[in-house]
């Protein structure tokens, strides 16, 4: 369990309708690192999130995930390293009721029960929301249904947590509470999303894929400053960055 | 699309229902789903004449809907709602069979008349149980006494899935088909076509869903079986019950309570 390196070289993806998502990416991500792949819709983002847990496999080029390639064969081991949290909630819930769903994942693994209750009871704990054991998921609100969508991750204990668009749909608090859930997480962390201000909080570096390429790689502060590359990208400085329309004063230099 | 948004309520109010807890509530699935089954196949097991011999069984399901706290006018609803199919099935008997079988009074009475009463009392009564066996148990504990009864485990969580997914599937018609009538005017927009569209889009949807349901049970681990949970062991209390109320129907459908009563009241009057 010593380095949890996400490594992609050259990869590529054509779908069978001939869209080019994934033109040749490579990106190195380290133990414990927090990084954003931003980018305009239909950029690839989501087509690359799932190439990093094995659902999708390289066309060309390669994925490293830990101290394995992705390859058939290494499949198990990499859907257990890596969780990947869904932009839609109700994806990801499919079981009956919340408790059902956490232990889904620990069950296949194959452990024992006792062992899978405790992990159960550690994630909806963790994410805080223990009192919901017992509902069914279509009763959730948005923001609980979030909140579990994470738990049935966590509950796998991966090393790497995989996330698309985990702001989305969620009013201004739920958004607080979850961003400050993330930031107290010591995974390793990937996460797609337009919610700029969110990367700020969240993530040092950036990635900005422009038409399945990559435009940059850096530290999101530099990048955010860069309006050019921004526009380019159908992106836009996150609010907290423009100058304030009331006094046109810049903000207050804040390290991100 | 009041109907489905009523329906999606109902289905949901099953639910709140089946939260409860009473007597009822309590007992293990696999005696409730049991016993509904023999309750069942009691009441389709009469001849097509009879009709006052079912009446107990009316009496049996109400004390169990009674100490269950199911509310009456729910489940009578829910009759009036699917008895088309029962009076269809029925209707023509009163034409068919004319045959005078008993007297009213003075007013004759066909066998038409009494197969088709018969039938729409047989079906009251099936429907009913089974709406007050998945009101008292959820679906899911249903599903999950079926799989321990050796139900293939595949139809269970076929089953299971498919009520998870129902809210989603009938809350995405909705949104689409309250989408399409904001924006159709006096009937325009509004013809067979643009339907036969609509449901070909959900249909899309669904298959889209699917798979991204699909990819997210293997992102944990999913190897094509799933383990749902296994309802609690059976308890003395289970088996006294079961074995008291199978009893009971079964005498009720072996002795015509009704017509012993009849013969001891007259009795008791003379």
């Amino acid at each position: 369990m010593s380095h949890h390196i996400v490594e992609v070289q050259d990869l590529t993806y054509t779908y069978p309708d001939g869209t080019g998502a994934v033109r040749g990416i490579s990106f190195r991500i380290h133990h414990g690192e927090s990084v954003a792949v931003v980018g305009a819709n239909g950029a690839g983002k989501s087509t690359l999130l799932l190439h990093l847990n094995g659902y999708l496999t390289p066309q060309s080029g390669t994925v490293r995930i830990g101290d394995f390639p992705l390859t058939k064969a290494t499949l198990r081991d990499i859907r257990r390293t890596v969780g990947m949290v869904f932009q839609d909630p109700d994806d990801q819930l499919f079981m009956p009721t919340v408790y059902e769903d956490v232990a889904f994942g620990p069950l296949n693994l194959g452990l024992p029960q006792d062992e899978v209750a405790q992990r159960v009871q550690n994630a909806l704990a963790r994410v805080g929301v223990e009192h919901l054991k017992e509902r069914p998921p279509y009763k959730l609100s948005g923001g609980e249904k979030r909140a579990v969508s994470i738990a049935t991750v966590l509950a796998m204990s991966p090393d790497i947590l995989v996330m698309d668009e985990p702001s989305s749909n969620l009013d201004p608090r739920s958004r607080r509470t979850l961003i400050e859930l993330l930031a107290g997480f010591q995974h390793t962390k990937i996460i797609a999303t337009h919610d700029l201000d969110l990367v700020l909080d969240l993530c040092p570096r950036t990635i900005v894929i422009r038409e399945g390429r990559i435009m940059a790689d850096g530290p999101t502060r530099a990048i955010f400053e860069n309006d050019q590359l921004l526009a380019e990208s159908h992106l836009e400085k996150p609010l907290r960055l423009q100058a304030c329309p009331v006094c046109c004063r810049h903000p207050v230099d804040e390290a991100p | 699309m009041a109907n489905i948004e009523s329906a999606l309520h109902d289905l949901g109010y099953l639910d709140t229902l089946a939260a409860k807890d009473t007597t009822i509530h309590r007992l293990d699935p696999r005696v409730k789903v049991l016993t509904a089954v023999v309750f069942a196949l009691c009441v389709v097991s009469f001849d097509k004449y009879v009709i006052a011999a079912m009446l107990p069984f009316a009496l049996f399901l109400s004390l169990i809907m009674g100490l269950g706290d199911i509310p009456a006018h729910f489940v009578l609803k829910k009759l009036v709602l699917v008895s088309p199919f029962a009076l269809l099935l029925g209707m023509f008997n009163p034409f068919l069979d004319q045959q005078t079988l008993l007297y009213l009074g003075p007013m004759p009475i066909s066998g038409g008349w009494l197969s088709f009463v018969s039938i729409l009392l047989r079906f009251c009564l099936t429907v009913g149980a089974m709406l007050t066996l998945i009101a008292t148990t959820g679906f899911n504990g249903v599903c999950m006494a079926l799989e321990k009864m050796g139900v293939p485990k595949i139809f269970a969580v076929q089953l299971l899935v498919l009520y998870r997914y129902i809210f989603v599937l009938m809350a995405e018609g909705q949104r689409m088909y309250r989408a399409r009538t904001l924006r159709s005017f006096q009937g325009r927009g509004a013809e067979m076509k643009t339907f036969a569209h609509l449901i070909g889009t959900l249909l899309l949807r669904t298959l889209d869903r699917a798979e991204r349901i699909h990819l997210a049970m293997l992102c944990r681990g999913f190897d094509g079986t799933i383990h749902i949970r296994r309802v609690p062991r059976l308890t003395a209390r289970d088996i006294l019950l079961f074995t008291l109320s199978n009893v009971i129907l079964i005498s009720m459908r072996r002795y015509d309570c009704s017509l012993l009563l009849g013969q001891w009241l007259t009795g008791l009057v003379q």
